[in-house]
């Protein structure tokens, strides 16, 4: 990028540079490095201007729910979206086109800035400009001192005030510089910003991340290997090697309801008691997993990300078998009162198939309107005080067991039908735990047991992360030395004129982007100071 | 105390304060009308951007009651933080358990305006900031009066996935980088309007000079963006770990907050790149700050997925059992919509 953009750069102001203060090659330097900050500078913007849609148009790697619906909404526009990459702007080619270049630039940049850093760092202070008093903050005084005596004062104060001081013999002036940390500080930035991205890029090619559901139980246990997962995003280079060969199961599950205030009704502290092994014959621990305390093994880490309730209910058939049975995951649908959606499905039930859907309500209770009337049936509380389940009944094809596409949250109707009662309303049941109620036309029955709680497990293993971080946390002091590190040169000049006495001109020159007058002006008049109080000091 | 008294001190608190707000106002407001009519003098010193406020006025009288004003009006501004700070306080306290102040905009917003007011009090005589005072007290009163008119809510507890350490490093900084950024945004809006304005009287004309104003609108972005860098790059994704299990998720307030970072990036390279200095500078401060703000504000209102959302939880919920109701989709994602909602109530 940077050799590309040679051309002369309008953005250059005749002032920019002092005059005569630098070698050609060094104003050659600072040309280029002007011209490819523009550069990196309309790259940053692109940047910035690309992120925007990711923002507004929902992405398949956040929220494939929320993409599906916007396509079902825009069957025009989707395709057109699809072809663009907006619904996976971030990993698009044109995103990544953008900082790919930024990339390029910013190594291309950052390469001849190194080696000139490193010069710099060995090559002494630039010699004083031949009229000092050009230079925006400069100021004299006479005195009647020899020149090297104030000379090597000078040399002696600057050193005191941590300048690289150069003073040759013979010379007239004492050339003085310090600050060299702020372009390191830039340098050590932009490199930690290619560090980070190859944190970021290890982590996302290598790493992946997973989720299952969990029934509370010792009964029910987990290990860690594809086939257990229900959802499952690896990296594109992920290899399933590397997965640690842990498994636990959730022995018990805490959770605290706030009983009063407006935030009454809200689940706190939730706790799931893990007993875990790193490994097939390993010893079993307890680990207490917490939201924002994830369990690590090895490089995995195991986060405690939700939970719910999973009604426990028998379908019978009409031959009397058992057709299924056991826990199933119901959706909280409401995030304070817990209540919750969910679908059970007996594809093998004879003679026909039985589906059933509806709400489970953890506390049971009557909605009121305003005028007391009462309205929908609602959950109080997010506790189970009062449990129910309100079903109805489908039967046809409900959808076979064969694993593929259909979820097991939702009920296909296209091809069922709602069971209805003799007068023509669906056939609806209301069920406590323990009860059973009989299906019309001999179909079975349902009896609704009891209740177990699930929990949402997510397992996320991010190789490189440690290197990202790292990454930042270099750029942040490399960004706080680029930014407050003041560079600066100085020169005394000190010669004696045709009368006898000696002209002492002090001058300073500010490079880095805050430096102000005032600060300028009291260094100045400091080094002023110290020159002269010295001599009225020393008889 | 009880958490009740607590709660109603946090109230009385931003009452006060805006009240005493008011009054800086109105004393800046006779500070700056005194000085209405006053030509400037020109400023002599070398580098340009000499203080113009309290001296430069030919009339002793009016010189006299600008100052004597303009004080009254920096200290009401300090008794005003005062009471906003304890406004503060007794939210932390009156939540139980005690917490920090921001579980919600609400708080954010509070937190916000403090900042704001705290940086300006911090700078003002080092940096002589004294022609600031007017716009920041009336800056902060109508975004005060907005923040309790709008997004008030009672005293709660943080829900599970905002207890943490991480939350609390990572908003500090986030509020605090946002309250530079915002007298950034003032300074560069100033850099701007006094850059078009021709007039010898008045308050623009009695701003400093234009290099002094870009070099002061340069230092407080220059604080607030490492601030920045490290609630939003640093602590930010490290809570996210913690709490979602990958440190950063492109949800739309992380996306904003990174063009938000971009911007600013942009600026300061554009401050390096002679000729971006100033007018073009002090522009792309002003994206920025309509971006940190977009961010704070807008983005609640544009996108459901969120796991920031600090807004209202009904909307929220609605949306979950839209989806939950919607088309046949793979299990993970149903959950991790349900999943969401549930954290992100604040
Ligand atoms: C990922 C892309 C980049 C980011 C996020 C970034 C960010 C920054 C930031 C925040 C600063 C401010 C620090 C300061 O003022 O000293 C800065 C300064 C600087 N950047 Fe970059 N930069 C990027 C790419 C580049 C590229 C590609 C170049 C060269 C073409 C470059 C050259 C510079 C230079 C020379 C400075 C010092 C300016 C000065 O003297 O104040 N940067 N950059």
């Amino acid at each position: 990028m940077t050799q590309l953009d040679r051309r002369p750069s309008d953005d250059r102001q005749a002032t920019a540079l002092p005059p005569d203060l630098n070698a050609r090659e060094l104003a050659r330097w600072s040309w280029r490095q002007l011209t490819s900050m523009r550069t990196a500078l309309v790259l940053l913007l692109l940047l910035a201007l690309a992120a925007i849609p990711g923002s507004v148009i929902p992405q398949e790697d956040v929220d494939s729910l929320a993409v599906s619906q916007w396509r079902d909404n825009h069957p025009r526009l989707a395709p057109i979206w699809d072809r663009l990459d907006l619904f996976s702007v971030y990993g698009s080619v044109w995103f990544s086109a953008i900082y790919i270049l930024l990339m390029i630039s910013l190594v291309g940049c950052i390469i001849p800035r190194l080696f000139v850093y490193a010069r710099a760092l060995r090559a002494r202070p630039p010699r004083a400009p031949r009229n000092l008093s050009r230079l925006p903050e400069h100021t004299a005084y006479e005195t009647d001192e020899d020149p090297e005596v104030v000379l090597a004062r000078a040399a002696q104060a600057l050193r005191r005030r941590r300048y690289r001081v150069a003073l040759d013999e013979g010379a007239d002036s004492v050339d003085a510089e310090r600050g060299h940390l702020r372009e390191a500080g830039n340098l050590v930035f932009h490199l930690a910003v290619i560090v980070v991205l190859v944190g970021v890029a290890v982590g996302s090619l290598f790493g992946y991340k997973g989720g299952v559901i969990m029934y509370n139980g010792a009964d029910y246990g987990f290990s860690n290997n594809l086939t257990q997962y229900d959802d499952f995003a690896p990296g594109s280079l992920f290899d399933p090697a590397v997965m640690e060969p842990f498994s636990f199961s959730i022995t018990d599950f805490d959770v605290d309801w706030i009983t009063d205030g407006p935030r009454a009704g809200m689940a706190r502290k939730f706790v799931a008691h893990l007993d875990y092994t790193t490994e097939p014959g390993a010893e079993t621990r307890q680990y207490d997993l917490k939201v924002n305390h994830p369990l690590a093994i090895g490089g995995t880490e195991v986060f405690l990300i939700g939970h719910g309730y999973a009604p426990v209910i028998t379908i019978r058939d009409g031959d009397g078998n058992i057709a299924q049975s056991g826990p199933t995951v119901f959706l909280p649908t409401n995030a304070r009162t817990f209540e919750s959606f969910g679908v059970v499905k007996a594809p093998d039930a004879q003679p026909t198939q039985i589906g059933l859907e509806g709400t489970f309500y953890p506390t049971f209770t009557m909605g009121k309107d305003a005028d007391g009337k009462l309205t929908m049936p609602a959950s109080a509380w997010g506790d189970a005080l009062d449990p129910l389940v309100s079903l109805n009944v489908y039967t046809g094809d409900v959808g076979l067991d064969n694993g593929t596409s259909a979820s097991v949250y939702v009920l296909d109707k296209s091809k069922a039908e709602q069971v209805t009662k003799p007068n023509g309303q669906p056939f609806r049941m209301d069920l406590r735990p323990g009860e059973s109620v009989e299906l019309p036309d001999g179909m079975g029955s349902v009896t609704f047991e009891g209740l177990e709680r699930w929990n949402k497990i997510q397992i996320s293993r991010t190789p490189g992360k440690l290197v990202a971080l790292t990454g930042v946390v270099a750029a942040l002091l490399g960004l706080l030395g680029s930014l407050f590190v003041r560079p600066r040169r100085l020169w005394v000049r000190a010669r004696r004129r045709d009368d006898g006495t000696t002209l002492v001109e002090v001058a300073r020159l500010d490079r880095s982007s805050g430096g102000d007058p005032e600060t300028g002006r009291s260094e100045l008049a400091a080094i002023v100071a110290a020159l002269r109080q010295d001599r009225e000091a020393t008889p | 105390m009880t958490d009740v008294q607590w709660e109603t001190l946090s109230n009385q608190g931003v009452a006060a304060a805006g009240v005493v707000y008011f009054l800086a106002l109105l004393a800046y407001a006779v500070q700056w009308a005194a000085l209405r009519d006053v030509p400037v003098r020109q400023a002599v010193a070398a580098g340009g951007g000499a203080p113009v406020v309290d001296v430069e006025v030919a009339d002793e009288g009016t010189g006299d009651r600008a100052a004597m004003s303009g004080r009254l009006g920096l200290l009401l501004t300090g008794i005003g933080a005062l009471a906003h700070a304890i406004a503060l306080l007794g939210r932390g306290i009156a939540a139980d358990p005690n917490r920090v102040p921001w579980g919600n905009m609400y708080e954010f917003t509070l937190s916000g305006t403090f900042v704001v007011v705290a940086l300006f009090l911090a700078t003002t005589s080092r940096w002589r900031l004294s022609w600031l005072g007017p716009i920041v007290v009336g800056f902060v009163l109508c975004v005060l009066l907005a923040d309790v008119l709008w997004l008030y809510e009672p005293v709660a507890p943080l829900t599970e996935a905002l207890e943490s350490y991480w939350l609390v490093i990572h908003v500090v900084a986030a509020v605090i980088a946002t309250g530079a950024f915002t007298l950034g945004g003032i300074t560069s809006m100033l850099y701007l309007l006094k850059a078009r304005s021709t007039k010898e009287t008045g308050y623009l004309a009695r701003l400093p000079e234009l290099p002094a104003l870009d070099r002061i609108a340069y230092r407080m972005h220059a604080f607030g963006f490492p601030v920045w860098t490290f609630g939003v790059l640093i602590s930010g994704p490290i809570w996210a770990h913690q709490a979602w299990s990958s440190y950063w998720n492109w949800d739309p307030k992380e996306v904003w907050a990174f063009i938000t970072w971009v911007v600013y990036a942009a600026y300061l390279h554009a401050r390096a790149t002679a000729g971006w200095r100033g007018r073009n500078a002090a522009l792309l401060a002003l994206v920025g700050v309509a971006t940190l703000w977009f961010n704070f504000i807008g983005i609640n209102f544009f996108s459901t997925t969120s796991q920031h959302s600090y807004a209202k939880g009904a909307a929220q919920e609605r949306s979950v059992v839209l989806r939950v109701a919607t088309a046949p989709v793979d299990v993970a994602q149903e959950v991790r919509v349900v999943v969401r909602a549930d954290h992100a109530r604040a």
